[in-house]
This record gives C-alpha cells, sequence and structure tokens, in this order.
C-alpha cells in the first residue's frame, strides 16, 4: 500500500480535506474518493476537456493534475457551477441550444466556456473555436455549442451595455 | 497559405436559440422543449457508466495482448494472485464452452464461440490489444500492478493486417475452422475470407455496352473508430443466490442481457441490466467488453462488486471500429448522363472475427440511384484487427465514397453538373434497392438534391484558386425493431412513461413528445425514464435509428389508449353513453372536465389507471440526404479545410427539431474527420501507432465551420406521424462530397482515405 498524504483545499467554496496516494490524479481523488463525479474522465492523457476544472482560477486538465499539487489552492468543479437561485447562465444556454447529446463532454465544455468568457466576455465565433479546441465532443459537430456560448457572450454584452 | 477566419462561412448571424413553435397542424410536435435529463447533464449530476458507486466495489483492469496475432501458450496468474488487495483473477479458461451456433443478440448475428473468444481470448490473440486476463482489486493501480505480474507465453504468428494480406495465397490462416461463404455454398478450405454474396439486377454486359463513358476506379479506406467520449464500462454485482445485477452504459440493456447470458451460460431470468446515462455509442456500445468479464471477477470475489472502466488505448486496440476496405466500383453512363450499368465490389475487413458490415454498404453503394443493370459483390474478410462493430449507417461512408467519387468523374467527362447527375439518376417511389427491395413508400432523395441545388450556398460562387466544391448523395435503410413501454396516469395529472430505449441524444424528449402529442397535454407533463431489463418488456438496441421511430409509435399508441380508457372510466362514473375529448376536456352529459381534473377523479373512483405497448414494425421509412462541401486546400502543406458545409436530408417529420439538426450535424462532423483525419496506423508487427485521442485525430471546434442544415420533411406513412429514422445516414455523403470538394480544388483525384495532408500533397504532385 501506498503511503497517504493529507491535502487540504477548497472546492467549490467548501474547505475540503482529503487523503491521496501521491500517484493519484486530481480527477481521480475528485470522483473516487470525494463522489464529484460530474468531471469526466474522456481520455486520462490531456487530449479530451472532459476533466476540465478550475484550479486557482485556471482551466486545468484534471486528469494532468496531481491531487497533491491541489494543497492549499481553490478548485471549481462542475458541481459548484450553478447558482443558488439556479442554473448559470451557460448551463441554461446549453438547454436550450440542445447543446448536448450524449453529454458526457457536457460538464468540460461548461467549464471551459465559464473560462473562456471569465477572460474574455465578447469572443467571436474564431474566439470560441480556439479556445474550445481542446474539449472534444463526438456528438454534436460543435455548432450548437459555438452558439450557445456565443448567445451567453452577446447576452452579457447586452446587460453590461444597459 | 492558411485559411482565414473570415474565409469560413459565419453563423448567418444568429446566436440565440431558434424559436419553440410546434409544426403546422400539431400543438407539441415540432417544437423545442428543454430534454427531461437536461438539468441533471449540465449540473454533473447524471450518472454514466464510470460514476456508478457501491458499496465494497473493486476495480478491475484487463491485461491485453501485445501481439497482433499469437498463440497462447500458457498463462501464469499466480503471482498476480498474491498481490496484496488483489482479490479475483480470471482467464479465457473461466469461460464456459460457448456453443458453435450464430445468433443475433445486438444488431448483427455473431457465432457465439467467436463472442465469446472476443471477450477473454480462448487459443489465440487475435488483434493487439485482445484480452487475454482480467484482474479485480480493491484499487485501481493495485489492479493495474496486478495485471503486469500475469506471465504468458506467447508463440507469435505472422499478422494479416489488410484485405490484400488475407487474401493472398498461402496467408496465415486466423482460425482455424473458418470456411467461406460462397454463395451459399460452404467452402471446404480453412481461409479468411468467411463470406461472398452478390445481389444482382437487369444485364450488366448490356447495360455497359450502352455506356457512352465508363469510369472504373478502385478505393482504399482505413480503419476509424466512433470516437464516443466516454470509455466503455462494465460494473457487475454476482449474487450468492445466483442473482446477477449488471450497470451498463450501453445502447440496449437487453443486448448486454443476451450476450452476458449467451457467454456465461447464466438464463436471462438471473440477469438484470441497469442502464446508466450512455457517453455516446454510435454503434459501438452494442456488443459486450467488459461485463461478463466483471461478473466472472465479482463471482471469483464471493459476490463483491467489480467495476471495469476502459482507458482510452484500450478503446482504441480493443472496441469498435469500423472496417477498412478495398471498393473498386464501375459505372457506365449514356451521353446524357443516364447511369446504364453499375457494379460494385465490396472487401471488407471484419477484425479478428467475421461480420463486417459489408452486407449493409451493399445496400447502400448504388441505393441513392436507380439503375436497371447492376451487380454488387460483398466479401466478408477477417484480419489481425479489433472485431468491428457497428459505426453509424454501418459500411455506408465508404461505400457511398466510392460511388459518388466515380459519379463526379462521369459528370466531369460529360459536362454535366454534379447536382443534375444526381436529378437525372435519382431513385423515387417504386424503384429499387441493390438488393431488390423496393422503395413502395414515398421517398426523399430528389427533394434533398432539390433542396441542395436551390440553396444559398450553392448558388454561391468560390472565391479562391484552391477552393473546390463538392456534393454527395447517401441512403440508409433505418430499422424498425421492437419497443416495449408502460404509462401511469398520475392523481396530478402528470404522466410517467416507462421505456427502455436508452437515451443518447435526447430521445426522452422525442418520446415523451409524441405521447403528449397524442393525448393532447402538455410535454411537461410527461415524466419519461428509461427503466431497466426487469422493467419492462424485450426492447431492441437504440441503433439503426429507430428510437424515435418504434419507441414513439408505442408511445403514440399509449396515449391513443390511455384517452380511450379515460374516456370509458368517466362515462362509467357520469353513467353517460359516451364521453368525448377535445382541446384538453373531457365532456359526457353536462360534465366537463380538464385532463389533470379527469386524472383526479379517475383516480379517485376506481382502480389505478396504466397501459402498455409493445411494438415491432416490419416496415420504416428510409432516410436520404445529400451534402455540399467547399473546401480549400493549403498548397504548402496538404491541409483541406472545410469553409462551409450544408446537409439536407429527409426527416419525415421532425419531432424535435433541434435534436434532429444535431444528428445531422454530428453525423457530418464524424464523416469529415473520417475523410480527413482518422485512421488506425499500425505497424509492421500489427500493433497500432495511435491509440490516443493526441494521434488518432478527430474533428475539434476549430476545424469546423457551422454545420448548415436544410430539413426535408417527406412524411413516412406507416408512422402515426410520419418519423423516419434521422440518426444514421448523414454520416454516409461526407467523403464522397469532401473527395468531390477536393478533387474540384486541386484537379485530380485521389482514392484513398484518409485525405491527409501528406495524401493531398502528393496528389497534387500529379
Ligand atoms: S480526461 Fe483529462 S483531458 Fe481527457
Ligand atoms: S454531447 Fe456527446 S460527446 Fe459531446
Amino acid at each position: 500500500m501506498a503511503k497517504k498524504v493529507m491535502v487540504q483545499t477548497v472546492i467549490n467554496n467548501d474547505d475540503t480535506t482529503f487523503v491521496c496516494e501521491t500517484r493519484q490524479t486530481l480527477l481521480e481523488v475528485l470522483r473516487d474518493e470525494l463522489g464529484m463525479t460530474g468531471t469526466k474522465e474522456g481520455c486520462g492523457n490531456g487530449n479530451c476537456g472532459a476533466c476540465n476544472v478550475m484550479l486557482d482560477g485556471v482551466l486545468v486538465n484534471s486528469c494532468l493534475v496531481l491531487a497533491v499539487e491541489a494543497e492549499g489552492r481553490t478548485v471549481t468543479t462542475i458541481e459548484g457551477v450553478a447558482e443558488a437561485e439556479g442554473l448559470h447562465p451557460i448551463q441554461q444556454a446549453f438547454l436550450e441550444h440542445a447543446a448536448l447529446q450524449c453529454g458526457i463532454c457536457t460538464p468540460g465544455f461548461i467549464i471551459s466556456s465559464k473560462a473562456l468568457l471569465e477572460q474574455n466576455p465578447n469572443p467571436s465565433e474564431h474566439d470560441v473555436r480556439l479556445w474550445l479546441a481542446g474539449n472534444l465532443c463526438r456528438c454534436t459537430g460543435y455548432d450548437k455549442i459555438v452558439r450557445a456560448v456565443l448567445d451567453v457572450a452577446s447576452a452579457g454584452q447586452a446587460k453590461a451595455g444597459a | 497559405m492558411a485559411v482565414t477566419e473570415k474565409a469560413m462561412h459565419a453563423t448567418n448571424g444568429h446566436t440565440s436559440p431558434p424559436a419553440s413553435k410546434p409544426a403546422d397542424g400539431y400543438t407539441i410536435i415540432g417544437s423545442r422543449p428543454v430534454r427531461p435529463d437536461g438539468v441533471d447533464k449540465v449540473t454533473g449530476r447524471a450518472i454514466y457508466g464510470a460514476d456508478v458507486r457501491l458499496q465494497g466495489l473493486l476495480y478491475g483492469k484487463v491485461l491485453r495482448s501485445p501481439h497482433a496475432h499469437a498463440r497462447i501458450l500458457s498463462i501464469d496468474t499466480s503471482k498476480a494472485e498474491a498481490l496484496p488487495g488483489v482479490k479475483a483473477v480470471v482467464t479465457g479458461a473461466d469461460l464456459p464452452t460457448a456453443a458453435d451456433k450464430v445468433e443475433d443478440l445486438g444488431e448483427s448475428a455473431i457465432n457465439l464461440k467467436y463472442l465469446s473468444a472476443n471477450i477473454l481470448a480462448h487459443d489465440k490473440a487475435l488483434y493487439h490489444g485482445h484480452a487475454i486476463a482480467a484482474v479485480a482489486a480493491v484499487d485501481s493501480h493495485t489492479a493495474e500492478e496486478a495485471i503486469g505480474f500475469i506471465e504468458v507465453k506467447y508463440e507469435v504468428l505472422p499478422p494479416v493486417m489488410t484485405v490484400d494480406d488475407a487474401m493472398a495465397d498461402n496467408a496465415p490462416i486466423l482460425l482455424d475452422g473458418l470456411r467461406t461463404d460462397e454463395m451459399g455454398e460452404m467452402g471446404s478450405k480453412p481461409t479468411n475470407l468467411a463470406k461472398h454474396f452478390r445481389h444482382q439486377q437487369g444485364d450488366l454486359a448490356a447495360g455497359f455496352a450502352a455506356a457512352e463513358v465508363v469510369v472504373e476506379r478502385t478505393f482504399r479506406t482505413e480503419t476509424v473508430h466512433q470516437g464516443y467520449i466516454e470509455p466503455h464500462t462494465g460494473t457487475a454485482q454476482y449474487n450468492t443466490d445466483g442473482q446477477v445485477t449488471i450497470w451498463a452504459s450501453t445502447q440496449g440493456t437487453f443486448a448486454v442481457r443476451n450476450q452476458t447470458s449467451e457467454i456465461l451460460r447464466i438464463p436471462v431470468s438471473q440477469i438484470k441490466v441497469i442502464p446508466t446515462e450512455i457517453g455516446g455509442g454510435f454503434g459501438g456500445k452494442i456488443n459486450v467488453y467488459l461485463e461478463p468479464v466483471a461478473v466472472l471477477l465479482s463471482k471469483k470475489a464471493g459476490g463483491k462488486p467489480v467495476k471495469l472502466v476502459m482507458s482510452r488505448t484500450e478503446v482504441l486496440q480493443a472496441t469498435g471500429p469500423t472496417s477498412g476496405s478495398n471498393i473498386r466500383i464501375k459505372i457506365g453512363a449514356d451521353a446524357n448522363g443516364k447511369i446504364t450499368a453499375a457494379h460494385a465490389e465490396l472487401y471488407y475487413e471484419a477484425g479478428a472475427f467475421p461480420g463486417s458490415p459489408v452486407g449493409a454498404a451493399a445496400n447502400v453503394v448504388l441505393a441513392p440511384y436507380a439503375i436497371d443493370n447492376l451487380q454488387v459483390d460483398g466479401y466478408d474478410i477477417v484480419v489481425n484487427r479489433p472485431r468491428s462493430a457497428a459505426y453509424r449507417a454501418p459500411g455506408g461512408t465508404n461505400a457511398a465514397y466510392a460511388t459518388e467519387s466515380v459519379l463526379n468523374e462521369i459528370a466531369e467527362k460529360l459536362g454535366i453538373d454534379q447536382a443534375h447527375i444526381r436529378l437525372i439518376n435519382g431513385a423515387k417511389q417504386g424503384d429499387r434497392r441493390p438488393d431488390g427491395v423496393q422503395h413502395t413508400e414515398p421517398i426523399g432523395l430528389l427533394e434533398t438534391v432539390q433542396a441542395i441545388a436551390e440553396s444559398d450556398h450553392y448558388n454561391t460562387p468560390l472565391t479562391g484558386k484552391y477552393q473546390g466544391r463538392g456534393i454527395a448523395c447517401g441512403y440508409w435503410n433505418n430499422w424498425g425493431g421492437k419497443s416495449s413501454a408502460t404509462a401511469v396516469l398520475n392523481a396530478d395529472g402528470t404522466v410517467s412513461l416507462n421505456e427502455a430505449s436508452t437515451d443518447i441524444g435526447g430521445s426522452r424528449a422525442s418520446i415523451a413528445m409524441q405521447f403528449a402529442e397524442a393525448v393532447g397535454i402538455g410535454y411537461e407533463q410527461v415524466k419519461p425514464r428509461v427503466g431497466d431489463t426487469d422493467s419492462v418488456a424485450y426492447n431492441d438496441v437504440t441503433g439503426g435509428s429507430r428510437t424515435t421511430f418504434s419507441t414513439g409509435m408505442a408511445a403514440h399508441n399509449m396515449g391513443v389508449e390511455m384517452l380511450s380508457q379515460m374516456k370509458e372510466r368517466l362515462a362509467d362514473v357520469w353513467e353517460v353513453d359516451a364521453v368525448e375529448y377535445a382541446d384538453g376536456e373531457f365532456s359526457g352529459g353536462d360534465n366537463h372536465i380538464s385532463f389533470q381534473e379527469a386524472a383526479a377523479l379517475i383516480y379517485k373512483t376506481g382502480e389505478p389507471l396504466m397501459v402498455s405497448s409493445t411494438v415491432f414494425p416490419r416496415s420504416f421509412g428510409p432516410g436520404f440526404s445529400t451534402q455540399l462541401a467547399d473546401v480549400e486546400v493549403d498548397p504548402e502543406t496538404g491541409k483541406v479545410t472545410i469553409l462551409r458545409y450544408t446537409i439536407a436530408q429527409d426527416v419525415g417529420r421532425a419531432i424535435h427539431p433541434s435534436y434532429v439538426e444535431g444528428q445531422m450535424q454530428g453525423g457530418v462532423v464524424q464523416g469529415i474527420g473520417w475523410a480527413l483525419n482518422e485512421e488506425y496506423i499500425y505497424n509492421e508487427k500489427g500493433q497500432l501507432l495511435n491509440g490516443s485521442l493526441l494521434d488518432y485525430r478527430m474533428p475539434t471546434a476549430l476545424d469546423l465551420p457551422m454545420i448548415e442544415t436544410i430539413l426535408v420533411e417527406v412524411p413516412y406513412p406507416g408512422h402515426p406521424y410520419g418519423v423516419r429514422g434521422v440518426g444514421e445516414v448523414n454520416i454516409v455523403p461526407p467523403a464522397g462530397a469532401i473527395a468531390n470538394a477536393v478533387a474540384n480544388a486541386i484537379g485530380s483525384r485521389m482514392f484513398e482515405l484518409p485525405m491527409s495532408p501528406a495524401r493531398v500533397l502528393e496528389a497534387m504532385k500529379e
């Protein structure tokens, strides 16, 4: 049995302490140790984005982060995206645009889109496509996903202008 | 010269969701409500295969063959078993002897012996990644370590990787017992050719003799994978009373039950399969890989549940894919462009066991066109690659790629517009498919060609030197299949709809919508759920584009039946002869009540109301699609960029147009990947070199423009709402359309998929 390490983090605004092996990824700990299975594994090596989370506000593939690296840091996962009042506008837009079919890629896309709009609230279609190139979706052909993200951005612009 | 952002066709401005309004004459159908499972899927609450968590859960790993072709001399598992934390180890020796008979347990028939040998190799490893043994341990790292301690002795044999290898004289033989089924006659010699069949109509020689032009070409297409983002999983518990529970991410819970039952020789009554959400399938989640292994491990581990999850590399090495193929097409046409004769020869690689989709390909290959004189020869060939699985319109993309390429060459030679030659030859009601099946009902091929010819896209000229435009048509048979469902009237006027078609792309919505339409209640009043194998009668897989069609038909039937039972019940309560129902209101005598009030009254005054429906439609409407691609080729790198892409598809009736568009867009993008990038790359030893999503390159958002959709509705008369399957035909034309566009752009034609940059550069030198 490999030696275990205690890690203190803040996950979705909650102080969270867990014990893990040093070889475990953040993705594995979120899913298998903490039961937060909203973050998905599509490849395990950084190629699909299904495991996207925010680490100290930066978009990462949690399959490429060791759980011990989360020590003292804040993590946002898909479980932390919805607001107390209801769904986040990006989540709502994905539903209204039918931007998901099987939905396995959706948590990663939502986290990634959120990260994009936080740093670039008014992206062009090309900006969206470039940013989301790290997230694979095999079902939708991306059309409705890109529209959903652009819709949230333009709604945000309308609000900012109002 | 990189293609600029501006050159790609933009979003046509709209980013807000399209208006959700019902089609003419309907109250629900044609609107675009949010799917019932939507909130769970955008919040991460939905439980997929790998998300299943159970008390005392063990984690499994599979040991896989490093060789493409090898005899297994011995397997020693003792060191693995001795590792602390290991609870069970199994090999092929733990499988019961399978019957040597062919059964259809999913979407296609397979010999049970082969099905069993694909789960855990019996005496031979037949492809790189073939499962050899499996371990269950307290955690996945321990299981991973343990498989490293399993010692396997192999006698490595020469790999047989392609049609040409397999058909060569003195080719190494994969399966000792295999004999050729030569048009119904069984051969006597060992072989890698499992089957040769033929479809024939008219007089081929006379047809070619009447031709003004004849073009004959040979094409090669590589193995490609379905590429679903959720890897395969399988979780099972073997209870001490012999009852087995399986949690499966599958296109068909009953298909999992049947296959597991046959492989493990456990009666179906002892197996319950519980569906999880499924992260994509496209045909690749019909065959079982892990579930029977998880059952065996659980049994050996004293009944603890065991979960197996594949890595992406395992998915690529050992699941799916669809066949690589060699295809020869010869078409003759008269001076007006009318096809006088066509001959297609389809050589499909089945992978390690017989059963490539060449049968379906033979129906697709010439199907968009009315051809009096034709012959199609199909060959099913085993090679040292994974057993091929269905992939969206199985076999159709490669076949149509070849036909559509040759048809464009004929059009060019005769100076006929590429849309026009398709209008001249397009099949109509009354025409026959290559296998002789007649289109007795209306079909929409010509309407889709017309829609493309009239589109803004087709009527907007290209603007650059290295730009090209291509059209292609495609056909898919679709399917009916068996569906079962129940509907319970709740006291509050809602309806619980229990069905068993696993929902991969919004089918809970399309089924609930058909029920709501039949009953005349709101979509939100219908609560659909996908039940397990103990909750409804047998239900075929979500495949063959059948779910919205067949399960929707069951939903419609239940709606009609529920209304009629409600009327009878109200007639009894009100003591009147007849009760009418219109605009959401029941009336009889002086009584007028809403649906909701009626539900409450029925609940109070008698037994609960529940209806069920089981259906098995033998006929169904085929799908046709015509597609238009604009590409730009970078002359320095050979990279092909899709500038603009338009799909016209006959969808019968779009129940939920957003999900219909989504199917069309998704299928086309898979086809774009197939055409331009995706392929299995093996070394000379038959080992897969590109077993990751970095090296097996599927399209990203950045590789694509918006995908424009034109929904052509030629309702299918055999369905209450005119539904045709919409999921598959969209992937049939893309490779042909793009090949025609690339040929148009570079002025020379390519005969191999994918049209990857290196191959395009090569073609440009010619
Ligand atoms: S699972 Fe992390 S990028 Fe694919
Ligand atoms: S919706 Fe299935 S992978 Fe994106």
